[in-house]
Order: structure tokens, then C-alpha cells, then sequence
């Protein structure tokens, strides 16, 4: 029964991925010199990126087995182990929270110049958290990382963030925290039910009565909507992104959100596969109507970090409708989406921080003819917003265009929705960057005489940005770099959703909606 | 009654820790008539209770119970958790008081031996198994807190909280006295085994007048460990006494408290579970609501952390309402967590007083983390302690306690508790974010003192090691608490 590759390495390779930013962290408190933390803080997830590697190289793609595998006791008379692996569903995201780390880190060297020590604290114990969750094999461990990155990102966002970050701050904590706790009940039920353990596989490998199963999916469901986040739970999101400090929303935007639609695949799915298929039609509803709903706001946004934010609830709505439509492509665009949301929006945050730093405002009406006057930002600028689009040879229309083909195979008029949120997607893209840099320029950033006058991209912060350009088009051109790594696992996702507990119980409500389209 | 079994030599053994604190403690009386300088009575307190410690890690090896005195006292892994409780909750208040007490003006040397004689208190009533002795190790606690409580002569408010806790206090004395002899009137014992036995012998578990009887015991409990509606004192009290008196109270009586709760409830009244439920239920319920709520209004953090003890005092009661021996364990674990880290966050609010500076407004709080960074760092730990955020050891004792209340069938009591924590997590956040994101109004000043700095590095990192690896004191709980008791 045991579905794991022990770790073959000769040393516990993720055990040092998951904490060496926590030992750089720290390592960090007893530093003084601020260029000293900084450099020590690139250098320790630099580090954290090259010690990942070998990952990649050792990584068995023919099978779902879990890979790289390390279990020790940890809490004995609770039955709960330090049990931590990878899968193909994960071993992308590691990579994700490696690379975008480091490009917070070179994206905040002038940004932030209070409490330096504490920011630098809070990306590497963030860092942490976040592979934390992606490899924790064990429930326990899982809310662990789960919870304790609430507390860096609370203050990430609260201290070093724009004019509104307590509000901010605090309704990030309150609505994730209220989530999490209702999942812990959860976890605890489903502790004795599965005989107490929390082992993940274990656990995946039960099957539970199907109404105690709709029961434990709402309260998975509380903690996991709430992160990805899903509509009508994702009012925390524009708060947070906007007032975060530009690495604080890379973070939120590029892996904190998706951990939400990784605990779906990882949990909900798996374990709880009747009720997975019981609400499966409710989540697509409600992911059409996050794709439309987000759009459509986006286009009331006065603010440029706030549109973004929303894009990112229309863009999660596409990763949960491709993971609900339970079939490969679905999965498979949803997973790549993800990856895809990361990179390009984390990019955008990180392209907003830059041109904020020069012009102090995020107002959309106080930019105009820029393309004239950061001629490099613009060209960056463009590459990120048709990615966005969705366009082809980017990797946006890879994700969106498995998603919108697995939607048409669930259901046509999901597909039709769906489509319609691309649309919608490319009318608010385009008309931002029109009104930033096109029109008439702001008198106030020209060179000279102007208040403020912008100047282009530097050597760092074109460093930072050619990695994810680089991803954008890899991907794009060559999608199956990426997707071979997770065949293996999302062919068995679908398995064990398709096993079928009870038989004869389908449910008429499912029935039901979709006799309704 | 066996009394063959009455006095000898060999029956004090047992209580070697209590005769070694109350030796400790009369020690201190007298040596404070010699003595000038008060570091050296609170260094002999200390000496005292590490003596004592050390018999009850010997006494610990005991794998049976001990009863002696006619089985009016017992000895087993129950108590002895409770006295480790004590022990550190003494010691670490001792350290706290030394600077403090000075600023106040208040430094005399019986205030030890008060702390002494009220950590006695508690052991006798941990070990209790016999309403009466219960009762008489209930006042020793008591009468030592009340005095405690006013050790700020020339304060009003010193003075207010200890006349309030002293009425009040007595009054619970006397509905604990009421429930006494109307469970004597019935049982005709005192002993509690004895009562068990009673209740099933002559078949009176569901007569009204015992569990009235035993709603009185109840009541005088509920007022001791600060439930609600029985919590009124609490909030004047803690904010009236000296700080590290607050600090004293807040985990010691309430520890003891529910010592003699889980004792009686289980040993004598174990067959009237579901009655004694259908009264904790409610009470656990709106304790978690008024802790959690009134809290959100506090602008003075001593009232602050009275509401969150009390919000503490229902997640702590949801293990008694399990009814488990599991459940037990993870109340006792639960308060054990508690005293490590409400110690420690009243010991960041000791510092901030000095001369002249009350430093008990949330406001005085402001922009702390810049010109105090390790200070608030502490303070962030013990908040996000408080609040159970993992990786703390709060988050240990809420998931146990969960973890049990679970077990026991009672998933909707577990709900409400998550729901209040994460209302609790407002004001505790609310601390964090004063320290964090607010600019200082004016220049801050701690005071520090190297029996602070042991006290602030012992509870951070222990609420850490906790948190990251709770086996220790998991195995440590669980084999304390093998069984019914």
C-alpha cells in the first residue's frame, strides 16, 4: 500500500529545501549591516534555488508515487509524523516559491529601507511556510506550515505596506484564520475516523460515509476558498494585494493564493471523491462567476495595483473551474494556470512596485505616455499583459486554453462563460495599458521640469524580470516541459475521484443543476 | 474509613513537598525580620520550591496512587502534574516581582511568603480527595490571594480589588460550604471515592438535591477559574492588583481550580456525567463568548488578558465536558501551555511600567517593535500563543483539547471554539499591531532585570519547543493521567 519512493539521495534533500530559509532566517537576526542582510537574504534563497535542483533531474516522471520521501516520528502518542514528499502535482510549485522568492528579495532592495532585518526575517521564514506546505505529507505538518505563515505575512503586510495595510492586514488574518480553524475541526474528525493518523496517504486512501464526507468538504472548502480565493469569499484579496509591499503581493499572488487550489487537489479531491462529485457543480457555478464577476470589477478600477488584484480572482476562477471539471485537461490547465498565474502576475506586482518606487502613485490617471518615457518598462510591460491575455505562443494560452476545452467537455455553455472571462480579460488589459502608456503623458513625469521624472529599468531589476519572461515563453512554446512532470499524478487524482464509495448515491442534486444548463 | 491506616511516620511522605513549602514559607517570615535586602528572601522562596520540585520529581516515580490521612489525600500523577503547574508558576512569579514590587513600593518580604503559603494552597487542593481538605487547601489559596491582591497599600485600586476578590471570594467559599453538607446530607462522606460509591449504592444519582449539591460546588469552582457568569471579580481584580500578582492569579487558582474540578467531577460525581454536562456546556459557551467579546473593548491590557483568561478558562473546560481521561489530560496539558505563556506576556507588561509610567494602555504599546525590538518579538510570540497559531505551543493545548472534545462526540462545541478564537485573535493581534504598525508616540523606556530576561528566554523558548515538539510534555501529561481517577 505504501505509494512512496524513499529519498535516494544521499542527503534529505527537501528536509534542506524546506529549512534553510528558516536557518537563514535565522542566521539573519544576528546580522547588522543592512546591505549585509540583504546580500545574506539573496544569497540564502539563491542557496535555497540551487539545493531544489537535483530535484528536478531525480524526478521519476512515470509514476504518482510520492517521491523524495522522508518520514521520521514526530508526535508519537498522537500518531503524527514528520512525513514530507513530492509529487508531480507538486514539484512545480517548489520551483515557483524558489525562483519568486529570490526575485522578492532583488525587487525589495530599495523598496524597503525600514526595519530591514524584520522584512528579510519574514520573506525567509515565509519562504519556509510555503514549501512547508507544498511537501507535507502529513495533515498535522500541513496546517502547521499552513497556519504559522499567516503570522509573517500578517506583519509583511501590515508594516512595510501602502496607506490602508493594518485594515489590510487584519482582514487578510481574520478571513484566512477563520478558514483554517473550521479545516482543523475537519482534520480532527477525519483523525478518528481514519483511524487516528494524519498521513496523508493514508488517509487518501479511505473511504469515509459520503454525508460525513460533504461535511469534512464544507469545512476543507472554508480554509481552501477562502486562499484561492473564490468567489464570494475574496474580499480579503483586493485589500491585501493593493496595500502589500510589492514582494508581500509577488508572495500572496504568486504561491499564497495557490495553495488554496493545491489543497483541493491534495485533499478534497482525493479523500473525499462523493463529495467532490456532489459539489462539483456548485464550484463550477461559482468559479464562472468569479471569472465574469472579477473581470467585469476589474474594469471599474481606478487603482493599478487594485486591477491586478482583481484579475487575480477572474484568473483563480479559471484555475478552479479547470480543477472541478474533472477530467485530465482540466486538471492539467489548472495546475499549469496556476503556475502560469505566478509567474505573470507575480511579475505585474513586481513591475508595479518598480514604477511605483519612481512615481509614488498607483492611481491609473496619473500615468499616461509612458511607453515614451520608460521605453524598456513599456516593452516588459506589453509581454506580461498579452501573457495575461491569454495569447498564443505565451504561456497564458496554454493554461487557458486546456481549461476552456475541459469546460466544454463538462459542459458547453461552461465553456461559453468561460470564454466570455477571456474576453472580458483582454478588454481591461488592453485599456490599462493604453491609459498608462499611451495618451497624453503626465507633465509631472517628464524629463526635465517634471516633479517626478521616471527613468527606465535598471540592470537589477531587469535581472529580476528575465526569469519569468523566460518561463512565459518556455512555456508557451513548449508546454510539455511542464505538464510531463504531473501526468503521472493527475491521471491518478482521477482515479481516486472516480471511485465511487456508495454506489447508487449520486446525487440528485447533482442531477439536478445539471439538468439545468 | 480504614483507620488502622491513620498516622504514622511513613504517611507524611507524600506530602513532603507541601511540609517543604510551608517550612519555606514560615522561613521567609522570620528571615524577612533579619534580612534587609529582599532578593535574598525571594532567592530562599525559590530555593524552597526547588526543593520541593525535587520531591515531587522523586515522589513522581510512584506508579500507584498514594493515599494517606484516612484517604483524605492522595498522591498520583494527577496531582503531581498540577503541582509542576504550580511550582513553575511560583518560581516564575518570584522572578517577576523582584524589580517590580520596588517600583511600587511595595516590596516586603511577606509578599513571598504570601506566594508561598497560596502555591501550598493549590497542592493541597490538587491532591485533595476529601471535600473538607479541599476546602481547607481552597481558603489557604484564597486568604493569601486576597492579601496578595492589596499588597499596594496606598493604592485604591489595589485596595478595591482586594476587598472585591475577599467578598466575592467568600462567597463562593460558601456555596462551595452549601454544596459540601448538602452532598454530606445525602452521601453521608465527605470522602470523595466514598461519595462515588454512595451515589451508586443508594441509587441517588438523579435526585435533585445532589446535583444541586453539586451545582453549588460548581458555582464555587466556576468562580475560582474565572467562568463566566461567574467572572465579575476578574476584570477589577486583575487590573487592581500588582501586575505580577495578576499574573500569579491568573494561573495558579485557575489551575487549582480545575485540578479539584476534573477530581471531584470525576471521582465522586463520574456517573452524573451527563447532568454535570448539561451544566458545563452552557457554561464553557458563554465563557468563550464573554472572554472572547468583552475583550474587544479593552483599552488597558491587564483587563485585556482578564478577558482572554477568561475565554482560556472555557477552551480549558471543553476537556472536563469530554468526560474522558483524554480529556482530562488535555485540560491539564492546556493549563500547563497557560502558565507558560500568560506568565511571559505579563512579563513584557511588567516592563513597561517604571517610575511614574503606568504603561497599562494598549496606546503605551505604540511603535515598541523600533525602539524595543527583542521585547516586542517576545510579546508577538506570547500573542500569537495566546491566540493558538501554530507554530506556538498554544496551538498544542487548542488542538488537543479539540482533539478530545471530538472524540467525546461533541464537534459543535469544537466549532464555537474555533469561532470564538479567531474573534480572539482580534485583540490579540490588536497588541501586535500597536507594537508593529503604529509609530511611537513618545520614547518608550523598559525595565529589565536579569531575573526578567530568564523569565522572558524561558517562556519564549519553551512555548517554541512546545510548539514544534510537544512530545515531551504530551508523554509527560498522558502518564500522569493513566486512567479514571
Amino acid at each position: 500500500m505504501e505509494n512512496i519512493i524513499l529519498n535516494s539521495l544521499d542527503y534529505p534533500i527537501l528536509s534542506w529545501t524546506v529549512f534553510l530559509p528558516l536557518i537563514g532566517a535565522v542566521v539573519l537576526l544576528f546580522l547588522k549591516r543592512a546591505d549585509v542582510i540583504r546580500w545574506t537574504s539573496l544569497g540564502v534563497t539563491a542557496a535555497t534555488f540551487v539545493i531544489s535542483l537535483p530535484l528536478l533531474s531525480n524526478f521519476d516522471k512515470g509514476t504518482y508515487k510520492m517521491q523524495f520521501v522522508e518520514r521520521y516520528e514526530w508526535i508519537p502518542s498522537w500518531g503524527i509524523n514528520y512525513f514530507i514528499g513530492i509529487d508531480g502535482i507538486s514539484i512545480l510549485f517548489i520551483f515557483l516559491t524558489t525562483i519568486l522568492s529570490i526575485l522578492c528579495v532583488l525587487v525589495s532592495w530599495r523598496a524597503v529601507e525600514t526595519k530591514i532585518k524584520e522584512f528579510h526575517i519574514a520573506i525567509l521564514t515565509m519562504e519556509a511556510g510555503m514549501l512547508g506546505v507544498f511537501v507535507a505529507l502529513d495533515f498535522f505538518l500541513f496546517y502547521l506550515f499552513w497556519e504559522a505563515m499567516l503570522i509573517p505575512m500578517f506583519l509583511l503586510i501590515g508594516v512595510w505596506g501602502g496607506q490602508n495595510r493594518v485594515y489590510a492586514a487584519i482582514k487578510f488574518f481574520l478571513y484566512t484564520l477563520v478558514g483554517s480553524v473550521l479545516m482543523l475541526v475537519g482534520i480532527v474528525v477525519l483523525y478518528f475516523y481514519g483511524g487516528r493518523t494524519l498521513d496523508i496517504l493514508a488517509l487518501s486512501s479511505m473511504q469515509y460515509p459520503v454525508t460525513l464526507q460533504y461535511w469534512l468538504f464544507i469545512a476543507f472548502f472554508a480554509a481552501f476558498a477562502v486562499k484561492v480565493p473564490m468567489f464570494p469569499v475574496h474580499t480579503w484579496l483586493p485589500d491585501a494585494h493593493t496595500e502589500a509591499p510589492t514582494a508581500g503581493s509577488v508572495i500572496l499572488a504568486g504561491v499564497l493564493i495557490k495553495m488554496g487550489a493545491y489543497g483541493f487537489l491534495r485533499f478534497s479531491m482525493p479523500m473525499l471523491p462523493d463529495a467532490t462529485r456532489f459539489f462539483m457543480w456548485p464550484v463550477l457555478i461559482l468559479s464562472i462567476v468569479a471569472i465574469i464577476y472579477g473581470a467585469l470589477v476589474c474594469f471599474a478600477q481606478k487603482d493599478f495595483k487594485r486591477l491586478i488584484a482583481y484579475s487575480s480572482v477572474s484568473h483563480m476562477g479559471f484555475v478552479t473551474l479547470g480543477i472541478f471539471a474533472l477530467n485530465t485537461q482540466g486538471l492539467e490547465g489548472g495546475i499549469l494556470q496556476m503556475l502560469n498565474h505566478g509567474i505573470v502576475t507575480g511579475a505585474m506586482f513586481l513591475m508595479i512596485g518598480m514604477i511605483y518606487e519612481r512615481t509614488h502613485t498607483r492611481v491609473i490617471a496619473d500615468y499616461g505616455g509612458f511607453a515614451r518615457l520608460v521605453p524598456w518598462y513599456a516593452g516588459f510591460f506589453i509581454i506580461l499583459t498579452l501573457a495575461s491575455i491569454g495569447l498564443p505562443s505565451t504561456n497564458g494560452f496554454i493554461g487557458e486554453f486546456l481549461i476552456i476545452f475541459s469546460a466544454f467537455k463538462a459542459k458547453k455553455l461552461l465553456g461559453v462563460f468561460a470564454a466570455t472571462g477571456i474576453i472580458l480579460g483582454a478588454g481591461y488589459m488592453l485599456r490599462l495599458y493604453q491609459n498608462i502608456f499611451f495618451e497624453k503623458a503626465n507633465p509631472d513625469y517628464e524629463t526635465p521640469g517634471g516633479h517626478h521624472p521616471v527613468w527606465d529599468l535598471n540592470a537589477r531589476e531587469v535581472l529580476t524580470l528575465i526569469p519569468l519572461i523566460v518561463f512565459i515563453f518556455w512555456i508557451g512554446f513548449y508546454p510539455n516541459a511542464f505538464l510531463s512532470y504531473m501526468h503521472a499524478s493527475v491521471q491518478h487524482l482521477i482515479e481516486q475521484v472516480n471511485q465511487t464509495a456508495y454506489a447508487g448515491q449520486e446525487s440528485l442534486i447533482a442531477e439536478y443543476i445539471r439538468e439545468i444548463f | 474509613m480504614d483507620m488502622s491506616s491513620g498516622f504514622s511516620l511513613l504517611s507524611i511522605r507524600p506530602l513532603v513537598p507541601e511540609l517543604t513549602m510551608i517550612c519555606t514559607a514560615l522561613i521567609l517570615m522570620l528571615l524577612d525580620l533579619i534580612v534587609k535586602k529582599k532578593e535574598v528572601v525571594a532567592g530562599v522562596g525559590i530555593a524552597g520550591t526547588l526543593v520541593a520540585l525535587y520531591g515531587t520529581l522523586k515522589l513522581y516515580g510512584f506508579s500507584e496512587p498514594q493515599a494517606v490521612f484516612s484517604d483524605m489525600f492522595v498522591l498520583d500523577g494527577y496531582s503531581n502534574f498540577f503541582r509542576l503547574i504550580f511550582y513553575l508558576n511560583v518560581i516564575l512569579t518570584i522572578c517577576i516581582s523582584l524589580r517590580y514590587m520596588v517600583i511600587e513600593k511595595a516590596s516586603f518580604g511577606e509578599y513571598y511568603a504570601l506566594l508561598i503559603f497560596a502555591t501550598t494552597g493549590m497542592m493541597i487542593m490538587a491532591s485533595a480527595s476529601d471535600l473538607i481538605v479541599l476546602y481547607l487547601g481552597l481558603e489557604l489559596m484564597a486568604l493569601s490571594t486576597y492579601i496578595l491582591a492589596g499588597m499596594m497599600r496606598k493604592q485604591p485600586r489595589s485596595n478595591e480589588a482586594a476587598l472585591k476578590y475577599f467578598f466575592l471570594g467568600a462567597f463562593s467559599s460558601a456555596f462551595f460550604l452549601y454544596g459540601i453538607s448538602l452532598t454530606y446530607g445525602l452521601t453521608g462522606t465527605t470522602n470523595l471515592k466514598d461519595i462515588a460509591a454512595s451515589l451508586q449504592a443508594l441509587n441517588i444519582t438523579g435526585n435533585p438535591m445532589v446535583f444541586l449539591g453539586l451545582i453549588f460546588m460548581i458555582v464555587a469552582f466556576g468562580f475560582k477559574i474565572a467562568l463566566a457568569p461567574f467572572h465579575m471579580w476578574a476584570p477589577d481584580v486583575y487590573e487592581g492588583a500588582p501586575t505580577s500578582v495578576t499574573a500569579f492569579m491568573s494561573v495558579g487558582p485557575k489551575a487549582a481550580g480545575f485540578a479539584v474540578l476534573g477530581r471531584v467531577l470525576f471521582s465522586a460525581f463520574g456517573a452524573m456525567q451527563v447532568q454535570w454536562d448539561s451544566i458545563l456546556i452552557p457554561l464553557a459557551i458563554i465563557t468563550m463568548a464573554t472572554g472572547s467579546i468583552i475583550a474587544l473593548a479593552q483599552t488597558n491590557i491587564k483587563r485585556m488578558l482578564a478577558y482572554s483568561s477568561i475565554a482560556h478558562a472555557g477552551y480549558m473546560l471543553l476537556g472536563i465536558i469530554a468526560g474522558t481521561p483524554g480529556g482530562l489530560a488535555s485540560t491539564a496539558n492546556y493549563l500547563m501551555i497557560y502558565a507558560i505563556m500568560n506568565i511571559g506576556a505579563f512579563a513584557v507588561v511588567i516592563m513597561l511600567r517604571r517610575e511614574g509610567f503606568q504603561g497599562e494602555n494598549l496606546d503605551d504599546y505604540m511603535g515598541l517593535a523600533k525602539s524595543h525590538p527583542v521585547a516586542s518579538a517576545l510579546m508577538l510570540v506570547f500573542m500569537f500563543a495566546l491566540t493558538g497559531i501554530p507554530p506556538t505551543a498554544g496551538f498544542i493545548g487548542k488542538f488537543y483539547v479539540f482533539m478530545e472534545v471530538i472524540n467525546a462526540g461533541y464537534t459543535y462545541l469544537a466549532v464555537i471554539a474555533v469561532v470564538f478564537s479567531v474573534i480572539s485573535a482580534f485583540f490579540y493581534l490588536r497588541v501586535v499591531m500597536y507594537m508593529y504598525m503604529r509609530d511611537p508616540r513618545e520614547e518608550v523606556a523598559l525595565t529589565t532585570s536579569p531575573s526578567m530576561n530568564f523569565v522572558l528566554a524561558v517562556t519564549a523558548v519553551m512555548i517554541l519547543v512546545i510548539g514544534v515538539f510537544p512530545s515531551v510534555l504530551l508523554d509527560l501529561v498522558k502518564s500522569s493521567i493513566p486512567g479514571l481517577l
